[in-house]
């Protein structure tokens, strides 16, 4: 490595020094989860049925909303994280492995927004 | 591009059970990855309406779509009780293979009553009864 440029040490070798904080968030999210997806399971399979207006109520009513919205966006970040770590382990052309995280970050963007602002519709609604 | 050793290593390793255990991990990590997009799409449907809402829930066949809700339960507690597993190693516990293989029993029997005990519940008491 000694005598190339920095731009060819980025482009071939070397950490891009984001390995420890993609852990750390994963990790945080992961304990987040625990309480939040517990809450999320039960809430599921305590309703009565899924016919639309006891769905609606559920989802706006109460404390719901905000466990929703915190649940909501722990899974972006765990699950983005997750399936970039499954990326980088199966797909190995340079290109096609980030334009696949990045259509993955995308992805997990729209599901989170839309899915938030449907959970804030119903929170108003009420 | 360098040409650097990429893990997973997966050939230079004997098999042993506990390694299915971490490859279930990640494949059950997928199917919730997959199961927040409907998640997400229910929420919309919900707030977008009844009519809307009958059309989405009308999408699947209903055995298709109880099939598909008993795999994200199976995944959910199989991920979270092998997370949990996890984060004891991030902490620095547990990590000799006697300990590793015994955990990965516990989490092997807690997903299974874990996940009997919520089908039993969403199947026949609850909302997908």
């Amino acid at each position: 490595m000694r005598g190339s440029t920095p731009l060819a040490r980025v482009l071939g070798l070397g950490s891009a020094k984001q390995g420890a904080h993609h852990w750390w968030i994963e990790r945080v999210t992961a304990i987040a989860l625990i309480p939040l997806g517990l809450w999320l399971a039960v809430s599921l399979l305590a309703l009565p049925d899924f016919r639309h207006d006891t769905v609606a109520a559920f989802i706006g009513s109460g404390s719901h909303p905000t466990l929703l919205l915190l649940t909501i966006a722990t899974i972006w970040w765990h699950s983005r994280l997750g399936v970039q770590v499954v990326v980088e382990d199966y797909v190995h052309a340079p290109a096609l492995k980030s334009a696949t995280i990045i259509l993955l970050s995308f992805a997990h963007a729209l599901l989170a927004v839309a899915g938030g602002i449907a959970v804030l519709r119903l929170a108003l609604a009420n | 591009m360098a040409r650097r050793p990429l893990s997973p290593h997966m050939t230079v390793y004997r098999f042993g059970y506990t390694m299915s255990l971490s490859i279930l991990h990640r494949a059950m990590g997928l199917v919730l990855s997959i199961a927040f997009i409907v998640f997400a799409a229910w929420l919309c449907a919900a707030a977008a309406g009844e009519a809307a809402y009958d059309d989405f829930i009308g999408l699947l066949p209903a055995p298709l779509a109880r099939a598909g809700l008993a795999l994200v339960v199976v995944a959910f507690v199989y991920h979270l009780a092998n997370g949990i597993r996890h984060l004891f190693w991030d902490a620095g516990l547990g990590f000799e293979r006697s300990q590793a293989r015994r955990s990965g029993a516990l989490v092997v029997v807690v997903a299974v009553i874990g996940s009997a005990v919520a089908l039993y519940a969403l199947f026949t008491h609850g909302a997908a009864s």
